[in-house]
């Protein structure tokens, strides 16, 4: 192999420092046990204990993983009914700009998004009562809602890759449509609805605009919870707090590319 | 009922006539928007046939093949297979079995569920099905690698996983869609002989799409020539090979040499034709259906051409030129001549000796000579 230039490796490690030591930082200061988030004063999991006996938090975390679940199921399967759509049926009219359409939620600004959502939320509620208020199921609606365009941007590449021939192959060794679909097409794109499952559950777990746009009273999310908290001055339980976060994403993450790997003979 | 007799024991019933066709395409004719894709083709295929579809890219070939099998309707026409009309029968439900261009495995499956998929929709009971996967396996030699998924598998590996799967449902009419064009020249020639062997132990049926003349000629009881969506000749590999109908036809299957000219005599038993091109008087020992002065073109194979130094004796069938190029292919050279008019005429002669003392060289004048019915006369 070649040899890698000073360059490469000195622009590698500033650019994975500028990635990683922020992170790091706040995992290290997670275990301090000062109450200043900025000075050291020796090791402690006493934020962590706190963490766990703070009832809001911890109702908060679990509202956002419930929402976070919800929406990116919702979002999968919707997201891959576009996608299929848009791949494989015929041309039809408006088959462009219907997909030019979907991917609008990725570069929409999120303010846009939730105040687009809420008025109608409050509209549709004047006309005919439902969704009664806003809480948990307005939030899971308008999650769904743009998690669903980047699903289908992420199953749709993976369709159009898939080569057309598998499927007409198992039907001609007599499989009926539906049974081609469960039996082919799935498991042939299952990596893309992996990948986009867990795109929206990250998506909708980190979603902070959206979700005060159409959230209401008892439907505190996680990042609204410490967004108000940090507003009122850092505390070193958030550190903790977004410790465990990351250590479940990274868990997850690695689940997920293990999962997505080929499988190779042993 | 006496039955008929088998085609691997020399019966030709497209001659006979005696069976009835177990293919029967009338008609059939694929249009994608304004392009006609397969044009108004007229087609009997007999059962225990292996019938090869050649022609050129783009011909039409593959769209045939796939109406057959159902995945395209046809514009209009019919399909019968077996005396049932197949315009309502959905692919899933047609006795034929296709063989992909592609190979079309599935990837997330082992080499032994990709054979067993047909027999499972079948509602076979699993235990039968292993057993016949096996003893498939077993034939296309792919014991081993059952349990090993596709992409482990070289490109010959998967053809023949490809082709155990279309196999296994012992379908009445199997569909092969270029089915060796990723193999190298031995492995494609061992499995031509596999091919026609399972072909013959089976009794299956096959239609062989290939743009491979060779191999349209090793592999089939009869060779239809396609181009431009339409089949321009139909026969046995000899005979599509020895008498073309079309220079289309003399030209794709084999090399030829073509000589344009007029009639210059027409009688029962013969014809002569002069050609300006070759500065040449042809006879021809057979009788063709021309008159006087009709513009007709003169086809000849390479291998049946003769060199010489000497002039030839008489008058007729042959050329006179200078050895342009001579190239050694080990079991024949191939000599091209340049006549006066510019024209250049292919031979072939084989190396019978290791050396000939007495071989031709470059510029050397020569004589090309042929006999009287060596060639065939083209109208069109
Ligand atoms: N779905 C389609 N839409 C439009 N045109 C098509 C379609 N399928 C095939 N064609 C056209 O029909 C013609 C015949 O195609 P086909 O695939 O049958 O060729 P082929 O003889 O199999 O060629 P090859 O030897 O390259 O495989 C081609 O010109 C192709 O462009
Ligand atoms: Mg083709």
């Amino acid at each position: 192999m070649k040899k890698n230039s000073w360059f490469v490796t000195i622009a590698t490690t500033l650019g994975f420092a500028f990635l990683y030591i922020p992170i790091i930082s706040l995992i290290i200061f997670s275990f301090n046990k000062s109450k200043l988030v900025t000075v050291w004063a020796g090791f402690s999991t006493k934020w962590y204990a706190k963490l766990l006996n703070d009832p809001q938090i911890l109702g908060a975390a679990w509202i956002s993983l419930k929402i976070a679940f919800l929406s990116a199921s919702l979002a999968l399967i919707l997201g891959t009914l576009g996608a299929l759509v848009l791949v494989r049926f015929r041309r039809f009219h408006g088959k462009s700009l219907l997909s030019g359409m979907i991917t609008a939620p990725l570069v929409m600004p999120d303010v846009i998004i939730g105040l687009s959502l809420l008025l109608l939320f409050v509209g549709m509620e004047a006309m005919f009562g439902w969704p009664a208020g806003r809480g948990l199921t307005t939030i899971v609606i308008a999650h769904t809602t743009f998690c669903m365009a980047y699903v289908a941007v992420v199953v749709q590449s993976r369709l159009v890759d898939m080569d057309e021939s598998l499927e007409e192959a198992a039907l001609d060794l007599g499989a009926k449509p539906t049974r081609v679909f469960f039996d082919i097409t799935l498991p042939v794109i299952a990596p893309a609805l992996v990948s986009g499952w867990l795109l929206s559950f990250t998506l909708s777990l980190d979603d902070l605009v959206i979700a005060s746009f159409v959230s209401g009273p008892g439907a505190s999310t996680l990042p609204m919870v410490i967004f108000s908290k940090v507003r009122l001055g850092v505390s070193p339980d958030i550190n903790a707090l977004a410790t465990i976060i990351i250590v479940v994403v990274a868990i997850g993450v690695v689940i997920a590319s293990t999962q997505m790997k080929p499988k190779k003979v042993s | 009922m006496d039955t008929p007799q088998k085609i691997a024991n020399g019966a030709k019933p497209w001659i006979e006539q005696a069976e009835t066709p177990f293919i029967r395409i009338s008609n059939l004719t694929k249009k994608f928007g304004e392009f006609t894709a397969v044009d108004n083709i007229t087609l009997d295929i007999y059962r225990e046939e292996l019938f090869c579809l050649l022609g050129g890219s783009g011909c039409g070939k593959s769209t045939l093949l796939r109406m057959l099998a159902g995945f395209e309707n046809p514009t209009s026409g019919r399909v019968e297979i077996d005396g049932q009309d197949m315009a309502n029968v959905p692919a899933y439900a047609r006795p034929t079995n296709m063989m992909f261009q592609s190979y079309a495995l599935f990837p997330h499956m082992t080499v032994e569920k990709n054979v067993a998929y047909g027999l499972m929709r079948d509602g076979v009971s699993k235990s039968d099905a292993a057993d016949q996967v096996a003893d498939m396996l077993n034939l296309v030699q792919l014991s081993e690698f059952a349990k090993r998924k596709p992409e482990q598998l070289s490109g010959g590996q998967r053809q023949r996983v490809a082709l155990a799967r279309s196999l296994i449902k012992k379908p009445k009419l199997l569909l092969l869609d270029e089915p060796l064009g990723a193999l190298d020249k031995k492995l494609r020639e061992e499995t031509q002989f596999e091919l026609i062997n399972i072909q013959e132990s089976l009794g299956v049926t096959f239609i062989v799409v290939t743009h491979d003349q060779e191999e349209a000629m090793t592999l089939s009881t009869r060779i239809g020539v396609m181009d431009q969506g339409e089949i321009v000749q139909v026969g046995e590999p000899h005979e599509v090979y020895e008498f073309p109908q079309t220079r289309f036809v003399a030209d794709f299957i084999g090399s030829v040499n073509i000589f344009e000219g007029r009639v210059s005599a027409d009688a029962t038993d013969y014809v002569r034709i002069h050609s300006q091109e070759g500065d040449c008087d042809i006879h021809v020992s057979h009788g063709v259906s021309c008159t006087e002065n009709q513009k007709l073109w003169f086809a000849i194979r390479p291998e049946k051409l003769t060199i010489s130094r000497e002039k030839p004796r008489g008058k007729f069938n042959f050329v006179k030129g200078v050895i342009d190029e001579i190239a050694y292919q080990g079991n024949l050279s191939v000599y091209r001549i340049k006549l006066a008019s510019g024209k250049i005429v292919r031979v072939t002669k084989s190396n019978r000796a290791r050396h000939d003392g007495d071989a031709f060289s470059w510029d050397d004048n020569v004589y090309v000579s042929w006999d009287e019915a060596a060639g065939v006369v083209l109208a069109q």
